[in-house]
């Protein structure tokens, strides 16, 4: 029986519904059936004792670099990578070339996607056209071709008109806009976190207030207008604060994390290796704190990866040269488990897989991230106490940059079932 | 004392070995480094003094001088010290080279080292070049200034300078001038003098002097004038208003009249205070014309002393690269 | 081989062979190759000098810019200061050094001095000659000729420089020193 498969004797956590208990899940044709529904005696059965069954994880914040920079990563070798890492469903970001503002982007992305991809791969749309900040992109027709959310991410809107007005445009859609919060002037030409290692390293700095302070917009704007705002890759602890306040107060606005914020400082950058060069840049200790105080205390909602492959030869070349950003699918749930479950005891298991399930599959309005009865059958099976190494030459995807290369973790997931069928398992 | 003598130490204290092909950066060497460089450079100085200005140390290696950041001085100097070791050399610019046509510099560096070039002097744009590329060859890598990381062998020539002229380093004051933030000069410097027992001053307005600095143990004044008797070396930085954008400080004129080494600031230092500048100098702005060639100025020197020091550095990792072949 | 006592006998005879060529201490250089060709070189002026009354100069010559394996022996040889008379063209210059081998650490002081200018006249003198020449060099004074067996290794140590005082050969296994390759 295809797309059928039943999952016995594991540690079922799904926190859309309060369930966490060793139990059964059950998937049928697709979707996931009640629980003590009769099982088909054909059905392909994986004992799941001492593992933990979970909805499918969700990464709403990649880059597939399709259509247009297939060296780096295509549609399909992003979708093994995120199987890999125990996805079932990521969201892709529009900065591609040329980039997803019309429908007809959207809708090839749709088809290289349905045909290629093992997981289910959803595409954002440029909130501006071209993602040049300049003028609004056709946000009802990317509507109307299947977009998820909205986002200029890579790059931020300046112009605080135009973001004002593109949230009330998109809130009569009602689509999330996801923002990349830098301002431009104060960030300047900054590759990394501007503080001792950067004024001793001699690299020109990126400041904590060039984030704080668009997040501080976006929570004004978010208010002003009542569209939804998710800032992404939150690095700063100012980002931190104004989002508790925000969300305090009820303002639609939330945050998410990346792991590499949180694994990794700005003294890193000492061999000036521009594997650890991201944007925003990995800032110092008290930033670290300040997030995992988000995560912890709720003012954070979501975790993602911001997957950004780029070739070795791009990456290869000065510091200030080099472009931003790392792998991210095939580690990240490895380096949020070890962080923020076994080594800082930040937030237990199951709010872990909250954040990594049915947080984002209610921001964007997904029928997954949940074992409820009738949802998607996408089902992910973790051992989260399963030690292994990172190998970067191992990664399904196309490209190798990673900071993490042999780095020892603690918790991975070991299969991945996208609509009942396991699309990856090790 | 004659120049010859004044490193005369004792010869049976063992001195700290030499073991690195490249000079990146002067943050991660030890003082007794430091020292075996001075001393290096001080019989290395010698050698223009004698009857034939040229040893065989470096016969029969090439040098490349690869600016992909143009400076006529540094390469100058670069490119004589080479000559006196014998070695040859072939000066490379970006506008000569292939950069210019897209070609990365990890590519263009492999290419040299397939013509067997055994020394690469960088002088590059961006903070880290230098590094990036000892990391990839087997060849030396001599750092002649990379971005606003570091510029070695200038801290080493001022370093020289200084322990020449006051015959020690240690417990000296050195106050550094100027634009501390975009400057290599001032962290190699930074690094050198500390490491050698001087304590530092940077001075400067707030906009160009990064409190984060203060981590590395030297102390961070906005006011010249308070300063000026307790110093025993004043080195100007040179205000790059090429470079300058407006935000940092409202005008030169402004800053002259905060920051420059003015006629009557000079009267206020001490008779022995040594004024020193890396160049070139803005006559009038960072310092006035007639105390850049007054008896206090050792700016010229400098640029004498910086062709033993980059003798000594060629020497130095020359040797230890060869070591590691043998 | 030679004790402190034997040590400073020897060094008495070769003073005294110095003398019967050279009866005007005034017009001869003694110049040490480093380290301890310069400690011995200061001995021997001594001794001259209190033999006859007059100090001849005793300098070193650094030759670590002219030696033809820089690097070849896994550390780098320290550049020292070249202290020589004010004009090579008077007198003799008669360069002193512990070990005479190869050859090859006298060509590269002759080197080192012609660099300074072109003295008038060079001798050699050497406290130990244990043969191997690579090179057609000998010395003009010997303080001791040894024949050491395959792998053995001539030691000259000296106050103040070393604890000890005394020469003495001992085997040593595999040094990089004495393989043939090293110097090429």
């Amino acid at each position: 029986m295809s797309h059928s498969i039943l999952f016995r004797n594991g540690r079922v956590i799904d926190p859309a519904s309060n369930r966490d208990a060793v139990g059964d899940v059950l998937v049928l044709e697709g979707r996931i059936a009640a629980v003590g529904a009769p099982v088909p005696g054909d059905v392909l059965t994986v004992d799941c004792s001492g593992k933990v069954v979970c909805p499918g994880l969700i990464d709403l914040h990649v880059h597939l670099r399709e259509p247009g920079q297939s060296a780096k990563e295509t549609i399909a070798s992003g979708a093994r990578a995120a199987a890999a890492g125990g996805f079932s469903t990521v969201v892709c970001m529009p900065n591609t070339s040329p980039s997803i503002d019309s429908a007809s982007v959207v809708s090839w992305v749709q088809e290289k996607a349905r045909a290629e991809a093992c997981v289910r791969v959803l595409p954002t749309g440029a909130l501006t056209k071209g993602i040049a900040g300049e003028e609004m992109a056709p946000i009802g027709a990317l509507k109307k071709a299947g977009v998820v959310a909205l986002t200029d991410d890579g790059r931020c809107i300046q112009n605080h008109e135009l973001m004002r007005r593109a949230l009330e445009y998109a809130g009569m859609f009602g689509l999330v806009v996801m923002d990349h919060c830098q301002d431009y002037s104060l960030v300047g030409k900054g590759v990394m976190h501007e503080g001792y290692w950067s004024t001793v390293l001699g690299l020109p700095g990126w400041p904590a207030a060039g984030e704080e302070l668009i997040v501080q917009r976006n929570a004004l704007l978010a208010e002003l207008t009542g569209t939804p705002v998710h800032c992404q890759h939150l690095s700063a602890a100012g980002s931190v604060r104004v989002l508790r306040e925000a969300r305090r107060r009820g303002v639609p606005l939330s945050g998410e994390v990346c792991p590499h914020h949180i694994a990794l400082t700005d003294a890193s950058l000492q061999g000036y290796d521009t594997n650890f060069k991201m944007n925003p840049p990995l800032r110092s200790e008290e930033h670290i704190e300040a997030l995992l105080e988000g995560i912890a205390d709720g003012t954070i909602t979501i975790l993602a990866s911001d997957h950004a492959p780029h070739c070795n030869f791009e990456k290869e070349v000065e510091f200030d040269q080099a472009p931003f950003g790392i792998l991210g699918l095939e580690t990240e749930l490895g380096l949020f488990l070890d962080i923020l479950v076994h080594k800082r005891k930040v937030i237990s298991l199951p709010r872990l897989i909250e954040m990594y399930t049915v947080n984002p599959a209610r921001l964007l309005g997904l029928d997954s991230g949940t074992l409820a009865p009738g949802a998607l059958g996408d089902v992910t099976v973790l051992d989260p106490d399963l030690e292994w190494c990172v190998d970067k030459n191992a990664s399904l995807s196309l490209s190798r940059n990673t900071p993490f290369h042999g780095w020892e973790l603690k918790g991975r997931a070991v299969r991945t079932v996208v609509e009942g069928k396991t699309v990856w398992s090790l | 004392m004659s120049s010859q003598e004044i490193f005369s130490k004792d010869h049976s204290v063992p001195r700290a070995g030499w073991f690195r092909k490249d000079l990146t950066g002067l943050q991660h060497l030890s003082r007794e480094e430091l020292v075996l460089l001075l001393d290096t450079a001080a019989a290395f100085k010698t050698v223009g003094t004698r009857h034939i200005k040229k040893v065989p140390a470096l016969r029969g290696k090439t040098l490349v001088n690869f600016f992909v950041e143009p400076s006529t001085r540094t390469r100058v100097s670069f490119e004589l010290a080479a000559e006196r070791l014998s070695a040859d050399v072939i000066n490379m610019s970006a506008s000569g080279s292939s950069l210019t046509k897209g070609e990365t510099l990890k590519d263009t560096a492999l290419n040299l080292q397939a013509l067997h070039a055994d020394v690469i002097v960088l002088r590059h744009s961006s903070a880290g070049a230098a590094q990036f590329l000892a990391e990839r060859l087997d060849a030396c890598v001599v750092n002649a200034g990379d971005g606003a990381h570091e510029h070695p062998t200038q801290a080493l020539l001022d370093a020289f300078t200084i322990r020449e002229r006051k015959g020690r380093l240690e417990g000296l004051h050195v106050a550094i001038v100027g634009d501390i933030l975009f400057s290599r000069v001032a962290r190699s410097d930074i690094f050198a003098l500390t490491k050698l027992g001087a304590k530092v001053t940077l001075v400067g307005p707030s906009t160009l002097v990064p409190k984060e600095l203060e981590r590395l143990g030297v102390q961070i004044s906005h006011d010249l004038d308070s300063l000026l008797p307790d110093l025993d070396v004043i080195n100007l930085l040179r205000i790059q208003h090429e470079r300058q954008r407006k935000e940092y400080f409202p005008s030169l004129g402004e800053y002259t009249s905060f920051f420059g080494l003015t006629k009557a600031r000079a009267a206020r230092l001490k008779p022995d205070c040594l004024v020193m500048h890396p160049g070139p100098i803005n006559r009038g702005v960072e310092i006035d014309s007639d105390v850049a060639d007054s008896s206090r100025s050792v700016i010229l020197e400098q640029v004498t002393n910086g062709l033993a020091v980059r003798m000594a550095v060629l020497y130095l990792c020359n040797a230890a690269r060869s070591g590691e072949s043998a | 081989m030679l004790d402190a006592a034997s040590l400073a006998r020897t060094l008495e005879r070769v003073a005294r062979e110095i003398l019967e060529h050279h009866p005007d201490p005034a017009r001869l250089s003694l110049i040490g190759i480093p380290s301890r060709g310069v400690e011995l070189a200061r001995r021997l002026g001594a001794i001259i000098a209190e033999a006859t009354g007059v100090s001849p100069f005793c300098g070193a010559v650094d030759i670590s810019m002219h030696r033809d394996d820089i690097g070849a022996r896994g550390s780098v040889p320290p550049v020292q200061m070249s202290r020589l008379p004010r004009s090579l063209q008077e007198g003799t210059l008669l360069l002193v050094d512990d070990v005479l081998q190869s050859g090859r650490t006298c060509r590269a002081a002759l080197d080192a001095l012609s660099s300074f200018g072109r003295p008038a006249r060079i001798e050699y003198a050497v406290l130990v000659d244990r043969g191997e020449r690579e090179l057609p060099i000998a010395a003009d004074y010997t303080g001791k000729v040894v024949a050491p067996g395959p792998g053995e290794r001539v030691f000259v140590r000296l106050h103040p420089m070393d604890a000890v005082e005394g020469v003495w050969m001992e085997r040593v296994e595999s040094s990089r020193r004495h393989s043939p390759k090293a110097n090429l």
